[in-house]
């Protein structure tokens, strides 16, 4: 006998992956059973199954939600994800370790120069290759300019979904300053693929230095302004405050990173925990706070922008001279003086491009760095070739978004939106 | 023979030494290569070197599950455990082998709840199941596809017609 009063699998009627869609309604069916066998009767019909997304534009991307209501509030939920599966491992072992590079920017592509960085620093570290200081300094600014506008994406949408459209403008306004500073920087305003294994593709620019030091200036003053419009706002806090709460405990049950683990009172963030590039020696605070709810993730992401700028502000008062990529041609691109002007220079460029880099056979690594979204880290072993035998993404968005199935049951059905909008997932990311 | 090179943190090799004394054969092999250390155990003992970890060596924190097709003939798939020990700020891997015939590894979403998910990505990559897991569903490709595609015989390009993809036109009726 089915207790399920509701018997979704047998009233649904998909058109196409039959099979898909049956398991995941019957696994929605299954959770939570013992909780079900309770209500199992349901005389007003107050239950009802909302199919939410993949084509919605508040999930952010392909996120589908395939939610059970009773009246307002959820009872349980599943998500479904892979809608925009690309098989980005796949891809990497059948390309060099630099011809993968631009993928990266493709998938958390919010913040891409942190995804490049993630990338170059785990094969730098399996092949032995040591980066100049510049290159490492330029690489910070990037990362730190590429965490204000996640972050502002972030505020805009989130403050959005809360029903305040104007924002989205005025951090989107800032949002367009850090893409001029990528033109100018990288060459690109989107998908940046500035980092190279061995350095940067560049140094920076006249134009883009002043542009960065002009953002470092006015950028606060923006900040401030948003504090100021939704700190007191009692709208804004009212929605938010207990909204999708996390204990401290769950949270790391759950397997959750970044702010959304910072903002349930653990202050893990891998450039404090495993310290890379030149973090060790800046001076900065790991935002974190106690509550676990979505007003303690937007406080969190705050604040971790006025940290960003502090970083910024340290990179760019002690930024070394010197070359920004290892003057080795075994090991990275030679510079395009050399490439143009010498015969040695174009052999070894070819051989970069043809072979790459070849890591010792049977070594493998993990490497991790703290993007916006939380800790990205590639795992590689090594073959020998210059292709990785095994690459594997360790997605920041994907491990929120299993934290996100679980807080959202017992919520109500208007805080949906909300909830997701303060764990912030990226499907590129996530779906890989 | 098993061995650690000295470019381990010292602080890892208490853990690696009281594990191999606790558990005196389910160590298959201990090793670190560029400065990450991973235990190879036997599958059998799986969820008892994880109850261990993470009751006595504080590793609480499950960072990622993953699956690796070494793609020889003999325990052909590897399972790899990414472990955070949050006190002492420690990393360690854990690996796990099954053959290409019984392609089964002990869940352990009873340990870490959150490898859930990850070990359903490992599944619908790999096809190796989780004995105990509550929801072994694929994760990213649809119930319908009946293949893994990380293994290396799969080919990049895909299977043609793998996937029953939805009419592009309208319906006429």
């Amino acid at each position: 006998m089915n207790h399920d009063s509701l018997d979704i699998v047998s009233k649904s009627h998909p058109t196409f992956f039959k099979e898909h869609q049956t398991r995941l309604y019957k696994s929605l069916e299954d959770k939570h059973t013992t909780i079900e066998a309770l209500d199992s009767e349901d005389p007003l019909n107050s239950k009802m199954i909302l199919n939410m997304g993949p084509q919605h534009p508040a999930t952010h991307g392909v996120l589908r939600l395939v939610l059970q209501l009773n009246g307002e509030s959820i009872e349980k939920t599943k998500l479904d994800i892979g809608y925009l599966h690309r098989g980005v491992e796949k891809i990497a072992e059948n390309k060099t370790y630099q011809e993968f590079m631009p993928y990266t920017d493709r998938m958390d592509y919010l913040s891409p120069y942190s995804n490049n960085v993630a990338l170059c620093s785990a094969v730098e570290k399996i092949a032995n290759v040591e980066i100049p200081d510049r290159a490492q300094v330029i690489r910070m600014i990037g990362c730190e300019l590429a965490r204000i506008s996640s972050h502002l994406l972030w505020l805009g949408t989130m403050v959005m979904d809360a029903g305040a459209i104007s924002f989205f403008i005025w951090t989107f306004r800032e949002r367009e300053k850090i893409y001029d500073i990528m033109d100018q920087l990288a060459g690109h305003r989107f998908t940046v693929s500035h980092a190279r294994i061995g350095g940067v593709a560049n140094d920076i620019t006249p134009d883009a230095m002043s542009l960065i030091k002009e953002f470092v200036q006015t950028f606060p003053k923006e900040l401030k302004d948003f504090h100021k419009l939704l700190d007191r706002n009692r709208l804004f806090f009212d929605r938010n405050a207990d909204a999708g709460v996390l204990s401290t405990d769950r949270a790391l049950a759950l397997g959750a990173t970044g702010p959304v683990l910072r903002a349930s009172g653990f202050a893990y963030d891998v450039r404090r925990f495993t310290p890379y590039l030149k973090y060790d020696k800046m001076e900065f605070e790991v935002p974190t706070r106690l509550e676990g709810d979505n007003l303690a993730r937007y406080y969190v992401r705050m604040e971790e922008m006025h940290e960003s700028i502090r970083i910024l502000r340290q990179c760019l008062d002690n930024l070394p001279n010197g070359p920004i990529r290892l003057d080795n041609a075994k090991k990275a691109y030679p510079s395009k003086d050399e490439v143009y002007y010498s015969m040695e220079g174009m052999i070894h460029d070819f051989m970069m491009t043809d072979t790459g880099i070849c890591p010792p056979e049977g070594a493998e690594t993990y490497h991790a760095v703290e993007a916006p979204k939380g800790e990205l880290g590639y795992y590689i072993q090594s073959d020998g070739t210059g292709h990785p035998w095994r690459l594997k993404v360790n997605s920041p968005s994907f491990r929120n978004l299993q934290v996100l199935e679980n807080i959202l049951d017992g919520e109500a059905v208007a805080d949906t939106v909300l909830i997701i909008g303060g764990i912030d997932p990226v499907m590129g990311e996530a779906d890989k | 023979m098993s061995h650690l090179s000295p470019t381990v943190p010292d602080e890892i090799i208490p853990v690696v030494n009281e594990l191999r004394s606790a558990f005196e054969h389910v160590i298959l092999e201990a090793y670190s290569s560029s400065g990450d250390v991973f235990i190879l155990i036997q599958r059998e003992s799986l969820l008892k070197v994880a109850a261990e970890l993470k009751e006595v060596h504080h590793f609480v924190y499950l960072t990622d599950v993953f699956g690796i097709d070494r793609y020889t003939s003999d325990d052909r798939f590897e399972v790899v455990y990414n472990l955070v020990d949050l006190k002492y700020g420690r990393r360690i891997f854990l690996k796990v082998r099954c053959t290409e015939e019984n392609p089964m590894v002990d869940s352990v979403t009873p340990i870490w709840p959150n490898a859930d998910w990850a070990e359903r990505e490992v599944f619908d990559m790999f096809g190796i199941r989780f004995e105990g897991h509550p929801d072994m569903r694929r994760i990213y490709m649809p119930e319908d596809f009946a293949y893994f595609p990380l293994r290396k015989e799969f080919p990049l390009l895909g299977i043609p017609g793998s996937i029953d993809l939805p009419a592009t036109t309208p319906d006429p009726d």
